[in-house]
């Protein structure tokens, strides 16, 4: 038997989410543990610089069922809007708790919170833009990850920091019991029993060839669900940034073609002129991210492999490219071996974020069918945070809400294992042969032998999900995508590792964190499809067949509103069956939402389909406008107050 | 950290929260580090216990670094993959 180390709780990761959830329960003196692979203030949450959206008023008159709304919209109608709801409201106690934990937040003169208009987010319920989003600076995520790891050592949450959790612990009644780690510098595995277990492992964007995440970000969460047995939601909603530096995946903002940069194809062309002619390159980022998809699958895409196009931004001349982009110049020089001052930056349509995810409530208990009702919560088990799909952000998150999303719902997460710890108070028996399993899993890379290496089956996989399963997507690609992933899965067993040492073996930890990625990639084996759909609130004007929640899938499916079929039947949708053939539906996913155009591919974007609004014509943004829901909403029959 | 260390450590210590600081790090760990002398070396396993955002504007050349890291952190600007 490994040695065991007993906890009330075991947190895995130590981003954002996992921190203030960990902080919740060590205030609560119940005894935590918090596992992270890395020191978790190197988490991925130190990128999202942008800030938090909370609708506190400061500078613009707000409200937050204004930031409810947009939310809603921006999820493309579907998000779960009680959790919707629950996120926005909680939102501001949310940042004023930062506040006192001493997140310095920069301020505005009269001392209030300061706060940055963000696209996305509307007055009034679809009107002018408001100021919603608190920011400390340009680096709003690593304050708030240092601010919760200070409060987490003041509370003696117990830091495990290189710790590699392999496998959740679950008993035969469905209880999870806790994780089999591995400590990263011995090499030794150990076991973590805890009563409730809550993962916040992040995103899993490098699944994917071109990623603007950091390389931790490979879905160890995921894939330790479906090991255990359980669903995933949502995975076919991935949000693309439209221009990437292609490989390395580092982020090209659209501050440069605001500054009046533009695309090219490999002729020189300025293409989006024939996808957006009025916006041109300021076209929203979905209509921008699609464009170039498409001059690269039409063979107009630059370089080698014809995989990029060119943003030219030479014509600024020296003086202001160096003046008003000196960061984007850098980073090109560094990542694309291009200086904009005389070359054009290859951009390409870049993995963001990862709106699917672990099935969870507004509470964080991971639900699935796990015995008779749809959405039953497995007892024990938590998820908060990117890895979590809480359903929030719907097909497409907004700016900001990813940080509200970490601290909202890792607030709740923690309060709500403090009820069941308390409601269950006695460790239950555990089942020596799931350790065993897990045990056995890591055995296997020790003694591996065979021809394949790690990183040659990644790059392979993340190819074909660049290319099958990215921005552009039909049903005989997404098809062939998958007869290929299940082709590199399948050499998996024969890959051997570099390096047998147990001491810091990265080449181990990099398999097993292959082995997460293709174990959630669409088309595993334990990709289920629950028939867990809840139906979410009506409000005026919805249709009544876009009554459910999305669910997860064999593989991407199309879950837009024109496919009532798919809407209506939670289990249809799952099977698969319902997709249209190709030439008669373009399915395209995109990084703003879900876009179905119905005649043959490479048309461009029906009119009115290029500003703002870009294709989100078959949604009924109409009806909200015309009939805007007023506060105070009512909900199940109770009325909801307005917090004023 | 202490002495010369751990080469699979520092592999694992270049993984940050950021993308561009690992497309640096490891750049720089394949290519030159084992050619640059020990005390270098050592200051590159210090650099590393730096803060992300630290790291971030030193590399991007926003801000200047302390004067114990200056060589090495041009030497990470400046290190590209061979052709």
């Amino acid at each position: 038997m490994i040695p065991k180390r007993t906890f009330d709780a075991v947190i895995i990761g130590g981003g954002g989410a996992g921190l203030r959830a960990a902080l919740q329960l060590s205030q609560a003196n119940l005894k935590v543990a918090l596992l992270s692979k890395v020191f978790p203030t190197r988490s991925h949450t130190v990128s999202a610089q942008g800030g938090i959206t909370a609708a506190l008023a400061n500078v613009s008159e707000d409200n937050w069922h204004w930031h409810m709304y947009d939310t809603v919209k921006g999820s493309d109608y579907l998000g779960d809007q009680d959790a919707i709801e629950f996120m926005c409201r909680n939102a501001l106690p949310a940042v004023y708790e930062l506040e006192h934990m001493g997140l310095p937040f920069s301020r505005l003169d009269n001392g209030k919170i300061y706060q940055r208009p963000f696209g996305g987010q509307s007055k009034n319920y679809g009107g002018e833009q408001a100021i919603r989003t608190c920011a400390a600076a340009d680096r709003t995520g690593h304050a708030l990850l240092h601010t919760l790891y200070q409060r987490n050592i003041a509370a003696r949450t117990q830091f495990f920091d290189e710790f590699f959790a392999l496998d959740l612990v679950r008993d035969e009644e469905g209880y999870v019991l806790g994780v089999v780690a591995l400590e990263i510098e011995t090499g030794e595995p150990c076991l973590f029993e805890s009563r409730a277990t809550l993962l916040a492992t992040g995103g899993a964007c490098r699944i994917f060839r071109h990623s603007t995440n950091a390389h931790i970000n490979t879905g160890d969460g995921l894939g330790m669900v479906l090991r255990a047995g359980l669903p995933l939601e949502d995975m076919e909603f991935w949000q693309f940034h439209p221009t990437g530096i292609p490989e390395v995946g580092s982020l090209i903002s659209e501050g440069v073609r605001g500054e009046g940069g533009y695309l090219v194809n490999k002729d020189g062309e300025k293409f989006m002129k024939r996808y957006a002619p009025n916006a041109l390159d300021l076209a929203s980022r979905d209509v921008v991210a699609r464009s170039i998809a498409q001059e690269i699958r039409a063979g107009r895409g630059c370089g080698e492999h014809g995989d990029y196009v060119h943003l030219k931004i030479e014509h600024l001349g020296a003086e202001k490219i160096k003046a008003r982009l000196p960061g984007i110049r850098e980073l090109s020089m560094q990542f694309a071996g291009a200086d904009p001052i005389t070359d054009p930056i290859p951009v390409t349509p870049t993995a963001h974020y990862m709106m699917g995810g672990i099935p969870s409530n507004m509470h964080g208990q991971v639900v699935a069918p796990v015995r008779t009702g749809p959405e039953e919560a497995v007892p024990g088990l938590y998820a908060v945070g990117e890895c979590a799909c809480v359903s929030v952000h719907g097909a497409n998150r907004l700016g900001g809400n990813s940080l509200l999303d970490l601290v909202v719902f890792g607030r709740a997460a923690g309060q709500h294992m403090i009820e069941y710890l308390r409601e269950n108070p006695f460790p239950r028996t555990l089942p020596e042969e799931q350790v065993d399993k897990a045990l056995a899993r890591l055995a296997r890379w020790e003694k591996s032998k065979g021809s394949e290496t790690v990183a040659g089956l990644r790059v392979e996989m993340q190819k074909i999900m660049q290319d099958h399963c990215g921005v552009y997507r039909t049903e005989a690609l997404l098809k062939e995508g998958l007869e290929l992933l299940d082709k590199v899965e399948a050499r998996l067993p024969d890959a051997a590792l570099s390096d047998q040492s147990k001491m810091f073996n990265t080449a181990r930890l990099e398999a097993l964190e292959l082995e997460n990625l293709t174990g959630h990639r669409p088309g595993y084996p334990g990709f289920r499809p629950g028939p867990h759909g809840k139906p979410r609130r009506p409000y005026p004007g919805r249709p009544s067949q876009a009554g459910r929640r999305p669910v997860a899938a064999p593989y991407p499916v199309f879950q837009g509103k024109r496919h009532p079929g798919l809407q209506a039947g939670a289990a249809e949708a799952a099977d698969g069956g319902d997709l249209p053939a190709e030439g008669e539906d373009l399915l395209m996913m995109n990084p703003d939402r879900i876009v179905s155009i119905r005649v043959p591919p490479f048309v461009k974007p029906p009119s009115g389909d290029e500003g703002g609004q870009g294709g989100f014509f078959h949604a009924p943004v109409w009806q909200l406008l015309s009939n805007p829901p007023q506060p105070p909403f009512t909900k199940g029959g109770r009325t909801v107050r307005v917090q004023s | 950290m202490d002495g010369q260390p751990n080469p699979s450590r520092l592999r694992w210590l270049c993984r940050r929260g950021m993308l561009e600081l690992d497309a640096w790090l490891a750049r720089f760990l394949d290519v030159r580090y084992s050619q640059l002398p020990a005390d270098q070396q050592t200051a590159f396993a210090r650099l590393l216990d730096q803060d992300d955002m630290a790291l971030f504007d030193w590399f991007t050349g926003e801000q200047e670094p302390p004067a114990e890291f200056r060589v090495v952190v041009d030497e990470i600007r400046t290190t590209r993959y061979p052709r």
